[in-house]
């Protein structure tokens, strides 16, 4: 057996490799800076950027504006949940507005809505309700299309056990119907989240408003390189959070196969 | 005379006659009609929502400005090297990831964490290192596509029937060779795939970074009909950036055979 193949056995081994691998390019930007063979006035040096974090945290109150930006998130999240799922139950109970539809909404998914900012910098101002709005119509693609695909793919047993019990079509939907989605529905909810989040701190970066988006444009227009990169790595750390979060709830809402 | 024993087949039905294009045209007429309803009304401010003939009128002028196309080739050209570089390299790192388990457990988690994270936060970063030239915007479009091309990579190294790479191996194929000639065209339909994720998402990273800092470009067109309150012209411009984006989306996908791939 190859040292490389029984390494791999080893429970641990890829998370050492991994965050070995990590620090080891930290460390080498680090003494790659000093030496003078990477600019320090373009790319700050690991050490300084890890100082600033403290300083990033309470000068320029990142828990503030986190809660702004989890707010503006949690806005367009609700909205997202709300609109999506309606106009999804409504397309799969009316089949002729689904053939009609599916294809423009799945069409709208892989558009670039978010470059319709300015348009929505119009129409609602330089304020928390862009953001909101902007982070709405990104989401909103994959809800309705989750929620139609999970209503429409209830198992026939389920349905049959429903007509059984002479279920009305009221009774059918939450006994039956709705429940058997969800899984599915929230698929497409944690990727509307994550959507709405890249577009939430996205158009703060863009429109110098708001939260956590707005505080790395601010330090960097203040040409504060280490807190600029800690801000961005703050940034990166609340995703990568939410999308674990996210991904758990999900796991745990898949039925068992 | 031999016409006479042909069998007359009913007309096919036409098209408008189907329900739902009726349906369509039923929803794209009562959009239309609030929209100039809107427009008329002066509910919002004047030019908010400009008139449906005042947007065809700037349509027609977009497209027949030679501006513009020059813009629209600025563009196109830092997202095509954009998704070039991004997505060799993503294609490497996904191939080389797919093909060791290792590696795989080792790193995968970063790209599919990171893979999410909003990339226009690294604009003040790309600036700093490529200037504000079209390279920061090639540079957004490099970091934009090279997770999705990456995570479909590694995750179709996956799916290739082993007893392909056994072949392979039974023909003493070398790694250039595995890659060429069994690895690539068994990965065909996750490439494409990714491809066409990268592209959308390198288009959009590049197109923000315009409309943030440039002097060049359609984002830069766009930010600068914004400042110049010129809204009808922003609306053309919108309307013929998600045509050509949709458009682009099915190119990529026809051009890679994907339609034939589902039918098989």
């Amino acid at each position: 057996m190859s040292s490389a193949a029984a390494l791999g056995k080893r429970p641990f081994a890829p998370t050492v490799i991994g965050l070995g691998t990590l620090f080891i390019f930290i460390a080498l930007v680090e003494v790659l800076i000093r030496i003078g063979v990477i600019n320090r006035f373009i790319v700050p040096m690991p050490s300084q950027i890890a100082m600033s974090f403290g300083r990033v945290i309470t000068e320029e109150d990142i828990f503030g504006r986190f809660r702004l930006t989890f707010f503006e998130a949690l806005s367009a999240g609700a909205l997202i949940a709300l609109f999506g799922v309606s106009i999804g139950i409504l397309l799969y109970r009316v089949n002729l507005l689904r053939l009609a539809c599916e294809t423009w909404v799945a069409a709208l998914a892989s558009a670039p809505s978010v470059l319709m900012y300015p348009l929505f910098l119009v129409i609602f101002g330089r304020s928390a309700m862009t953001i909101i709005m902007m982070g709405f119509v990104a989401g909103l693609p994959p809800v309705i299309l989750k929620t139609l695909e999970g209503l429409s793919g209830t198992r026939r047993v389920l349905i049959n056990v429903g007509r059984t019990f002479k279920l009305g079509p009221s009774q059918m939907f939450i006994k039956i119907l709705f429940p058997s989605a969800l899984p599915t529905i929230f698929v497409g909810l944690r990727l509307g989240l994550i959507f709405t989040l890249i577009n939430v701190v996205g158009v703060e970066f863009l429109i110098n408003f708001g939260g956590l988006g707005q505080l790395i444009n601010d330090l960097a227009e203040r040409y504060d390189l280490p807190g600029t990169y800690a801000a961005i790595c703050f940034v990166i750390l609340v995703s990568v959070c939410f999308f674990i979060i996210t991904e758990r709830v999900e796991r745990w809402l898949r039925p068992v196969e | 005379m031999a016409e006479a024993g042909r069998v007359t087949q009913p007309a096919a039905p036409r098209l408008w006659a189907h329900p739902v294009t009726q349906v369509r045209i039923a929803i794209i007429l009562t959009i239309l009609v609030g929209w100039e309803v809107l427009a008329q009304s002066g509910l919002l401010y004047r030019d908010v929502v400009p008139s449906l003939g005042k947007i065809g009128l700037a349509i027609v002028k977009l497209l027949s400005d030679p501006d513009y196309y020059w813009n629209l080739g600025v563009t196109a050209g830092e997202i095509g090297v954009g998704l070039a570089i991004g997505g060799i390299t993503g294609l490497v790192a996904g191939i080389m990831l797919g093909a060791n388990r290792l590696l795989r457990r080792s790193f995968e988690p970063y790209l599919y964490y990171l893979g999410p994270t909003p990339k226009i936060i690294f604009f003040p970063i790309m600036i700093m290192w490529f200037g504000v030239g079209p390279g920061s915007k090639i540079a957004m479009g490099v970091i934009s596509c090279f997770f999705p091309v990456a995570l479909s990579a590694a995750a179709g190294m996956q799916q290739i029937d082993k007893v392909l790479i056994r072949v392979g191996h039974s023909f003493r194929a070398n790694a250039w060779q595995m890659a060429m000639k069994i690895y690539l065209p068994a990965m065909r339909h996750p490439i494409i795939n990714g491809v066409r994720l990268g592209l959308g998402v390198a288009l959009i990273g590049t197109l923000l970074a315009e409309t943030k800092l440039s002097n060049r470009g359609i984002g830069f067109l766009i930010i600068q009909a914004y400042s110049l309150f010129d809204m009808p012209r922003m609306y053309a411009m919108l309307i013929v950036l998600f045509i050509l984006s949709i458009g682009a989306n099915a190119v990529v996908g026809r051009l890679g055979g994907l339609h034939n791939i589902r039918r098989n």
